[in-house]
């Protein structure tokens, strides 16, 4: 057979590192998922090809979208014709947008400044133009 | 030893043959052939996203989505698979000691189903992407393409099937009685492994093709929220079949290198029983991972959490097969001829593809990576990293057994250079640029992102040392299948000693125990 210590030894730390990874990934994951109680919920619509977003009262925005710095906000992401995909790049923001599903993802962003917003799943000719822009400005308390 | 271009033969006696070894050169040649094509539209992609806002060789971004789809199914069904079929075609009735594969006319059967596979995609050129998600695929992509696209991957899934069917029944049944199981070379074994792995995961592949076509058609709601349906349960039936296959992909040309690294390091393989353990793993482990192409569907925890450690269960294998190939190179007396050198570059970049895969499955860095160029660069350095180089080695490796003559070791060199070189340029930087956040199959992008700017012109420049390294590679072949210079049947490589090539006739053992 000709095993050797030498690949027990090798085949162990590849297995140390790899349990540490998903042990890691677990906890971190963990931590992300768990939305705020107080996070304020902002519809958002993908549809071919723009993003467009109501926000709690009611204001509806369309490929902009105004959000305040340090307070947190709750995406409920739907999907009104093939699948997308919502990210805002700068945040880790990033969560499939599904007909017949809706998605959460969740962040609260902690600078002030304009940050793209892009499809990340393929959904036809307009894919690549389906940018749009996250504004945030400073919070009102 | 069976030299088939030797003495020249009619053309059609080749095409209409059941025998092995012909029916591997169609797969062989039919293969290269698509591999130049889709080579040609990836760098139409490439030298396109040069410069943001400039319609360079693509006009439209319809066009763009139409050669990025063909681009990928191309390479993966028409190339990576009947490559892999071909020189398994070619070696495994020899390596088990056999006459021929288990069922020759189905044999050629199976082959003659990939160029008619083949035409369907190419006529019909979809723009659905290789993995045709539905609703897009479903609402979205009116008329013949995606039909043609739909009747095109069944009859290669089919083809797929039937010559799996036919390895599995040749290695387990038409082995010779002599030869125990776990003595069948290393490469027959993942041919074994692959072919049992498609039976059990393409037929799934098969029927989501067949309720894509039905949604498509209107007759059912498979896919379609509003009659019932979830186009997530597509992605499950896609990626239930090619996360395995993805693994059907990669391990004959891991099989590859196991022919070539004991022969040119001149030592005998660190650990056959090693080998073996890794290949069953690996087929096992392979099918409880698919989940992590989609971590960001609206997955809960949970589920996250199983399909990940699916993932990284399957690493340990890999590394086994890394493991045993420096472990049988260690203190050898190694021949860096074009064969190993494509060996052990592919073993490399096998490693770099496999760690960047370890950061994906980790579910919080793959919301980061998803559907950026990092997968693009990923799934390419297994590809071409690990996949095309192993290819190449092999054929470097069986030309002088198949035309009698050698090929130039001087250009073998040029070609190594540059696809190592391109192929790191290319792929590496894709890695960066998915992390500088720029998604997939985007016809265009912003001129003010520079970032996006440079990085995407490096990696043009790297497809094109790449593309370069390829012309370099067949003018090599075709030049020196006529005109080269005769080779040394007994041990064209001059490796010398007793490692004996089993398929030589004067082999008197004849398989492996070398």
């Amino acid at each position: 057979m000709g095993h050797d210590t030498a690949e027990w030894v090798f085949v162990a730390i590849v297995i140390a590192i790899l349990f540490y990874v998903g042990v890691d990934s677990w906890i971190v994951q963990k931590e992300v998922e768990e939305i705020p109680a107080d996070a304020e919920v902002i519809k958002v619509t993908g549809q071919q090809w723009f993003w467009s977003f109501e926000h709690a009262d009611g204001t509806k925005e369309k490929i902009t979208l105004h959000l305040q710095k340090g307070h947190a906000y709750n995406f409920e992401i739907y999907a009104k014709d093939v699948m997308h995909s919502f990210n805002i790049p700068d945040y880790v923001v990033f969560e499939d947008a599904v007909p017949g599903h809706v998605n959460h993802a969740w962040f609260s962003p902690d600078q002030v400044g304009e940050f793209p917003i892009q499809c990340r799943e393929y959904c036809g000719i307009g894919h690549y133009q389906m940018r749009g822009s996250l504004v945030v400005e400073e919070g009102k308390s | 030893m069976v030299l088939e271009l030797r003495k020249p033969r009619p053309v059609w006696q080749i095409m209409f043959s059941t025998h092995h070894t012909d029916v591997a050169l169609l797969y062989t040649i039919t293969g290269m052939a698509f591999l130049f094509m889709a080579g040609v539209l990836a760098l139409m992609i490439r030298t396109h996203l040069f410069f943001p806002g400039q319609a360079i060789l693509i006009s439209d971004p319809a066009t763009f989505n139409r050669i990025f789809t063909v681009h990928g199914l191309t390479m993966l069904f028409l190339f990576a698979l009947p490559f892999a079929a071909g020189i398994g075609n070619y070696l495994v009735p020899i390596m088990v000691r056999y006459k021929d594969m288990a069922y020759p006319k189905l044999n050629a059967v199976a082959f003659w189903m990939n160029p008619i596979g083949g035409a369907l995609l190419w006529l019909g050129f979809s723009d659905t992407s290789w993995v045709s998600y539905a609703p897009y695929s479903v609402i979205r992509a009116p008329g013949p393409a995606a039909d043609m696209m739909i009747f095109g991957l069944k009859i290669l899934g089919i083809s797929s099937i039937l010559s799996s069917i036919n390895f599995i029944v040749t290695i387990l049944k038409c082995k010779h009685p002599d030869l125990p199981l776990r003595q069948v070379p290393l490469f027959a074994w993942s041919i074994l492994t692959v072919s049992l792995m498609t039976v059990v995961a393409m037929p799934t592949y098969a029927a989501s093709l067949i309720m894509l076509l039905t949604d498509r058609l209107g007759v059912s709601g498979f896919f379609n929220p509003s009659l019932g349906g979830d186009p997530i349960a597509y992605l499950h039936l896609f990626w239930f079949t090619f996360h395995p296959e993805v693994y059907i992909f990669l391990l004959p040309a891991i099989g590859m290198m196991y022919e070539l690294i004991p022969r040119f390091s001149r030592k005998p393989l660190f650990s056959q029983g090693s080998g073996v353990f890794a290949f069953v793993m690996l087929g096992l482990i392979g099918f409880a991972s698919w989940g992590h192409h989609m971590y960001s569907t609206g997955m809960d925890f949970t589920t996250k959490v199983v399909f990940m450690i699916g993932t990284l269960a399957a690493v340990p294998a890999s590394g086994m097969h890394v493991f045993n190939f420096l472990a049988t190179m260690w203190g050898g007396r190694i021949r860096f001829a074009a064969p190993m050198k494509f060996a052990v570059g592919g073993i490399a970049l096998f490693f770099s593809a496999g760690a960047g895969g370890v950061l994906n499955s980790a579910m919080p860095l793959d919301f980061i990576t998803h559907g950026t160029y990092w997968v693009v660069g990923h799934m390419h350095l297994f590809l071409t990293g690990t996949i095309a180089f192993g290819f190449v080695a092999m054929m470097y490796y069986m030309f002088p057994f198949i035309t009698g003559r050698m090929y130039s070791e001087k250009l073998a060199n040029i070609h190594f250079i540059m696809m190592m070189w391109g192929t790191v340029q290319v792929f590496f930087t894709q890695h960066l640029l998915g992390l500088e956040g720029m998604a997939r199959r985007i016809y265009d992008y912003p001129p003010e992102f520079t970032s996006w700017v440079q990085l995407n012109q490096i990696a043009t420049v790297g497809a094109w040392i790449l593309g370069g390294s390829f012309v370099i590679f067949l003018a090599n072949l075709i030049y020196h299948s006529a005109k080269g210079k005769e080779a040394n049947m007994d041990d064209p490589f001059g490796l010398g000693g007793k490692y004996y090539y089993p398929y030589q006739a004067k082999n008197p053992t004849h398989h492996t125990g070398y």
